[in-house]
């Protein structure tokens, strides 16, 4: 207990960074699931073949190897695209951007498929009745689709998040200082490994208690309307 | 004919993929008429409704509301789309419809539903709307469940409060998509009844419907369609008692 107190300060910058990361990619992986689901349910058939290569692709690549993928290819990749056009002059992706982001845009394609479910569970005919009233498309997304699709999409959702904010241990990998990686730190450095990986274990398992709560508080607040078992 | 009439269909034609459902339907409502469209199931008589405020885009063929050419074009892949669909939906929030279905909003309560179309899309004032709202309720007969949700109202309860939210527009016409077909024997009479106070309050009103009762009784004019063409037309009196096409007389016998 002593030395916990002592790497506190580690442990707690850890797990700012941590929840920094997951609320990050969270953002990022959301706007990409509305996205997606949305090219998934358009009419253009460019965007549905986009969508469902995204998704494909993404879901089947572990998260490990798109993670490395991108934080030292993507940057080789990147400055050797403005060598070439001369369009932009050196770019360096922080440890940071390139965790947040491969994990939002890997957490976009499962947010992608719970959004395009949630959607289509909406009953075709509550829209229509919003069209034959005279209500412009976005009102019809605000009004009736998106109170109806976040009750649909929230299980789904919980899940989802609950996995990225462990996939965020992997950004360690990366160098990135998340609770992980300083709780291994502190760990080997003074010999005791199992102290603060328990440290470790029980702040995740904090982390998603909140979450849980949280949660719960929305579904209770989206399901009204709907007869509870 | 006085003026203008609030409704006027023009050789209205709709295919889905090869299959024409509506080989050139017209139709004309003066204020204050109630049209009944009969017919049996695929006949179109649904398809032509929802033609009519563009929740089916119709191939071809005009629809005027009061007057006022619903505009159409063509895309570039030839299909006839709206040429301005700030014009639909103003046209839309004039045509009110009520579906088999009931199709309220289920996260919202039974006020919420009424007030929708007046606060969001018409920007009534909101006590205005409010005032208006319950006095439709109580006109229906539900003011007192207008904090309920719709999952908690019986069918004929649901089906009077979407006929209250599409009063709640002030339409110029009301179009009933089978309204009673969804609901339980015993709960039908209470849709009709307010169905015929609306029409005797002069409301012109498109009834797709299967109640011959209602048609013969309270319709200014019945329509039989039959295979995607008006078949038979004209006052109920005269349409009930003497049908003049076998495909008439089959229908009545079978609805009978």
């Amino acid at each position: 207990m002593d030395l916990i107190l002592e790497y506190r300060s580690q442990l707690v910058t850890g797990t700012v960074m941590t929840i920094q990361l997951a609320l990050a990619s969270l953002v990022i992986a959301v706007a990409f699931g509305l996205l997606g689901a949305w090219a998934k349910l358009s009419g253009s058939r460019v965007a549905r073949r986009l969508a469902l290569g995204y998704t494909t692709i993404v879901r089947g690549i572990p998260d490990l190897v798109l993670i490395m993928l991108v934080f030292y290819g993507g940057q080789v990749t990147l400055n050797a695209i403005g060598d070439a056009t001369g369009l932009w002059g050196y770019i360096e992706i922080s440890q940071f951007v390139a965790g947040a982001g491969t994990i939002g845009v890997i957490f976009g394609a499962y947010f992608t498929e719970t959004f395009r479910g949630a959607i289509m569970a909406i009953p075709r005919g509550q829209i229509e009745a919003g069209i034959s009233c005279g209500m412009p498309r976005q009102l019809i997304f605000r009004h009736i689709i998106w109170p109806q699709m976040v009750r649909y999409a929230l299980p789904g959702f919980t899940n989802n998040w609950l996995v990225q904010l462990k996939t965020t241990a992997l950004v360690s990998v990366i160098g990135l200082q998340d609770l992980v990686y300083n709780a291994f730190t502190a760990g080997r450095s003074t010999g005791q490994l199992f102290t603060f990986m328990a440290a470790a274990f029980v702040i995740y398992l904090a982390l998603t208690g909140l979450s849980d709560i949280a949660f719960r508080a929305l579904n209770r607040h989206y399901s009204r309307g709907v007869e509870r078992a | 004919m006085t003026g203008i009439s609030a409704l006027k269909v023009d050789n209205l034609h709709k295919s889905f993929g090869q299959h024409e459902v509506i080989k050139g339907v017209s139709m004309e409502a003066q204020k204050g008429d109630v049209i009944a469209i009969l017919g049996a199931s695929g006949s179109g008589k649904s398809t032509f409704l929802r033609c009519i405020n563009l929740l089916e885009t119709p191939n071809s063929g005009d629809v005027y509301l009061a007057g006022e050419k619903i505009r159409m074009k063509r895309n570039r892949h030839g299909e006839t789309v709206p040429a301005d669909i700030r014009q639909v939906e103003r046209m839309r929030a004039r045509l009110a419809m009520v579906f088999q279905g009931f199709n309220l909003w289920s996260h919202m309560t039974v006020m919420e539903n009424v007030l929708e179309g007046p606060l969001y899309v018409q920007k009534t004032p909101k006590s205005e709307a409010l005032e208006k709202a319950k006095a439709l309720l109580a006109k229906v007969g539900l003011a007192d469940r207008a904090d309920y949700y719709p999952a908690h109202l019986s069918g004929g309860q649901q089906q009077r409060v979407a006929i209250a939210r599409a009063l709640a527009m002030d339409p110029d016409v009301m179009l009933f998509d089978e309204p009673t077909s969804a609901l339980d024997p015993e709960l039908v009479g209470e849709v009709l009844a307010v169905m015929r106070d609306l029409a005797a309050e002069g409301r012109t009103m498109l009834v797709v419907t299967h109640e011959m009762g209602f048609a013969r009784d309270v319709s200014s004019k019945t329509v039989f369609l039959h295979k995607g063409e008006v078949c038979e037309e004209g006052a109920p009196g005269k349409l009930f008692t003497n049908p003049e096409t076998e495909q008439f007389k089959a229908f009545l016998s079978r609805m009978n």
